[in-house]
């Protein structure tokens, strides 16, 4: 007797199916993680509360696109916020799926049929959905605060949020593939995180830190956090900022192709320390 | 030295099969040649103490390395070549847990049919239904956190066998469980050899795990130094039970070896 062999076809819907469910359980484990949501909308609103408001004297900020006028040091920053919302938030994709591979359930993911290419662009895919509920919350909440960019522009930031986050979430996945244990994850929030924040134009305009140091000006221009920001902010006022968008675009394949890279089972980095996911 | 095994039975391909694999971790070599077959409807054990390369055997096999030579195959679907048609195929439950212990019973198991391309009605269905059969259906909302060893060990095992694979890999599933809990879960896995006509690999390190009917591959420093059943395991090593007869066999490898 013979048995039939051939595999299950996976079919457009089977990917669809894959993709949803990697995407709910990363929407999930975050609605679960009461205390993550309330961090991640508290932190961002501190910084507008608080520290916008301590300096909206000492940083005047002068009519630069894509402002048509002079405009709050709280309308400024809010974009390096909804950055920040995106930073923390892909840095916290990266931290669970070390936590994921230190607990096993990385396994679990990995042992899936589908290509790993797409398993890794699908979970990235999760978690920026997890950050666009907490940037919507925020502007929702900033409103309020007289944060009002034009109606369309809830709309149109809407694919430069997706953008960003996923090049952030790259960057972060491709973090998670070389740190070895969530107790190394300190590490990568003073080397990474603080700098690529404060070295961009998310609290201060870019002509204003050439005016301070050339240096830095330049490190902040390479910064791919920085493009990211100027993203968010020309789209939310319904503008597209062409150089940002390439540049975007470009650190988005580069650390997505690395992170393919360092999960592919014959190349990786996993195989190089010897860990079984 | 056991014979290469041909590439399939009259009943169709094996539920896996295992052909020269070699493996390094840099200078370290892990495995050795190593040559199995699992027949559908089998359950294979692979004996070994820690450290034989055991867990580096099912990395391979379930990809989470490739291999670099030899080959390994899932119902005559190259792991490395087809994965997709070769880890549908297949069930695995790892040494150590890989539950979401965030999530319910029931919501680890809907992912995991995900992961396969399953959703919706039928996904619910599949979960219910593997529940029922490891006994923990009144648990299904209940956080996987809540549950004990052995539990946990029923429903990492009803996970594997959610997508209905041909191949079940268990690698030291008893790990941590206590006598009782042990006995259950090696009881439903032979159960499910007979009903299902799984082909099981049952990786341990625990000679009473073992039944003298049983197919033993024994793996030492990544080398198989055995492969037949129980009274042929006897009669190589020339004695009576198992326990002596694997202390002798992996006692000559040592002794070798130094």
């Amino acid at each position: 007797m013979s048995v039939d062999v051939a595999p299950r076809h996976l079919g457009i819907a089977a990917y669809a199916t894959c993709f949803a469910g990697i995407a709910w359980r990363e929407v999930l484990r975050f609605l679960h993680q009461r205390e993550r949501f309330l961090a991640a909308l508290v932190r961002p609103l501190v910084w507008l509360f608080i520290f916008a408001a301590g300096f909206r004297q000492a940083l005047g900020v002068s009519i630069i696109p894509p402002y048509q006028t002079y405009v709050l040091y709280e309308v400024f920053v809010t974009p390096g916020l909804i950055g920040m919302i995106q930073l923390f938030n892909a840095m916290q994709t990266s931290l669970s799926m070390v936590h994921d591979r230190e607990t096993g359930v990385m396994r679990t993911l990995l042992l899936s049929p589908f290509p790993r290419a797409f398993l890794l662009v699908s979970k990235l895919a999760g978690g920026v959905m997890v950050s666009l509920l907490q940037v919507y919350v925020f502007l929702f909440i900033a409103y309020f605060w007289e944060i009002e960019p034009p109606l369309v522009g809830y709309l149109t930031v809407l694919p430069a949020l997706l953008i960003c986050g996923l090049m952030l979430g790259a960057i972060a996945l491709f973090m998670s593939s070389v740190i070895r244990q969530l107790e190394n994850f300190a590490g990568v929030m003073n080397f990474v995180i603080f700098p690529m924040f404060f070295a961009s134009s998310a609290l201060y305009p870019l002509w204003r830190i050439r005016e301070a140091n050339p240096l830095l000006y330049e490190i902040c221009r390479a910064n791919p956090f920085t493009h990211a920001v100027e993203l968010i902010r020309f789209a939310l006022y319904g503008q597209l900022e062409p150089v940002s968008l390439a540049i975007v675009l470009a650190f988005t394949t580069v650390f997505l192709a690395a992170a393919i890279y360092a999960y592919n089972p014959s190349k990786g980095l996993l195989q190089r320390r010897g860990e079984a996911g | 030295m056991t014979p290469a095994p041909p590439a399939a039975t009259a009943a169709g391909p094996y539920a896996l099969q295992i052909r020269g694999v070699s493996h390094r971790f840099g200078q370290v070599r892990a495995l050795d040649d190593v040559s199995l077959v699992v027949p559908r409807g089998a359950f294979v054990v692979l004996l070994g103490p820690n450290g034989a390369g055991k867990s580096t055997l099912f990395a391979l096999a379930t990809r989470l390395y490739d291999n670099t030579s030899g080959e390994i195959k899932i119902l005559g679907h190259d792991v490395r070549r087809r994965p997709m048609a070769a880890l549908q195929n297949l069930g695995v439950v790892f040494q150590s847990r890989s539950l979401d212990n965030d999530l319910s019973l029931k919501q680890n198991l809907v992912y995991h049919a995900a992961l396969h391309g399953i959703g919706g009605k039928r996904a619910a269905a599949l979960a219910a239904r593997a529940l029922t059969k490891v006994g923990l259906a009144d648990r299904a909302g209940d956080k996987v956190r809540a549950l004990s060893g052995g539990q946990a060990r029923r429903v990492e095992i009803a996970r594997a066998l959610l997508h209905e694979p041909t191949c079940l890999l268990l690698d030291e599933a008893t790990t941590g469980l206590d006598v009782a809990s042990r006995e259950a879960v090696l009881g439903m896995v032979r159960g499910l050899v007979e009903t299902q006509a799984v082909g099981v690999l049952w990786a341990t390190h625990l000679v009473d795990e073992v039944k003298l009917d049983d197919t033993i591959v024994l793996l030492h420093k990544g080398k198989v130094l055995f492969t037949g059943d129980g009274p042929a395991l006897l009669e190589q090593a020339q004695t009576n039970n198992l326990r002596s007869a694997f202390l002798h066999l992996v006692g000559i490898s040592k002794g070798d070896a130094s």
